[in-house]
């Protein structure tokens, strides 16, 4: 279970993610929802991490083997880093162009890979950054504020 | 043109008043049929509901899978309603159960049961109300008959 980091006082957890598994996909933003909720987040920032972190959690699960979310609250702001081990992003504007998907007729027929994940998750976080290397993996950075 | 149409009601809407539209058979969540639902999203994209549907909504779908649970979740909507008579699987049921989220099933096609709830007043999840963008049309009418009264004087 989350816990609370002696030196920062900020609450720190990771989440595995598996890749291609669609059932369990969501879990881990799930409980990263949960953990929120219980340390008192206000409910519409809540709700935008918790959005933010499924459509990372999502492309993890569509595109990489595996991945990992962490979890850093403070009373400011909340901390979500993605990293996954995968294919990476070659063309990350193009990536970030909404409607742009790689993702196969398998993944849309379940509802997602119309390219809306990136340009959701600049709507829900307050700074995004992504690092990716074409064949080994993508890094997602995002911080909400806490208002 | 019907007047009416996107007029937001005054009228409380329960979710129970939207199960007696769609003549839905309830699964789960039954504590929350008195509930009020001010918004409804009819919709198979899970990415579009994901980004554009309001806290609180209902939303109507034809998928039936776990990640449509896992979306109302996140988004903190109200119900889900499964139309033409689709019934998800059980792993499916259990997860909504499991997040006191009511599932609706509606015997109607996804068109017939919008249409049914939105005759019923129930608003969509637009940003921008009718009412809104009726007042800004209305006032772009107004400047416009102004400049050309203007360019006549």
């Amino acid at each position: 279970m989350a816990s609370l980091d002696p030196s920062d006082g900020r609450l720190k957890h990771s989440f595995e993610v598996a890749g291609r598994d669609f059932n369990g996909a969501g879990g881990a933003s799930s409980r990263i929802k949960h953990i929120l909720q219980q340390i008192g987040v206000d409910p519409n920032t809540v709700r935008r991490i918790a959005v933010a972190s499924y459509e990372a959690e999502m492309n993890v699960v569509i595109h990489a083997h595996l991945g990992k979310i962490t979890l850093d609250a403070g009373p400011d702001c909340v901390i979500l880093q993605i990293e996954d081990q995968g294919p990476g992003i070659p063309d990350i504007d193009l990536a970030m162009k909404p409607g742009f998907s790689t993702a196969s007729d398998e993944v849309r027929e379940m509802g997602f890979g119309a390219g809306m994940g990136l340009p959701n998750m600049v709507e829900c976080a307050d700074e995004l950054e992504i690092d990716s290397v074409p064949g080994t993996g993508t890094t997602v950075k995002l911080v909400f504020f806490n208002r | 043109m019907n007047e009416n149409v996107g007029k937001k009601t005054e009228r409380k809407i329960t979710l129970q008043e939207v199960c007696n539209t769609l003549e839905a058979e309830v699964i789960g969540g039954e504590d929350k049929l008195q509930d009020e639902i001010r918004t409804a999203c009819g919709c198979d994209l899970m990415s579009d509901v994901l980004a554009f549907t309001q806290p609180g909504s209902v939303l109507l779908t034809g998928l039936t899978n776990q990640q449509v649970v896992r979306t109302a979740e996140m988004l903190d909507l109200k119900a889900i309603v499964f139309v033409r008579d689709k019934r998800p699987d059980e792993a499916t049921i259990e997860l909504a159960k499991s997040r006191n989220l009511p599932i609706l099933l509606s015997p109607y096609p996804l068109y017939e049961s919008c249409g049914r709830l939105y005759s019923l007043g129930l608003l969509g999840c637009t940003t921008d109300t009718p009412k809104k963008r009726a007042k800004i049309r209305r006032k772009d009418l107004e400047r416009a008959s102004g400049a050309l009264t203007d360019g006549e004087s």
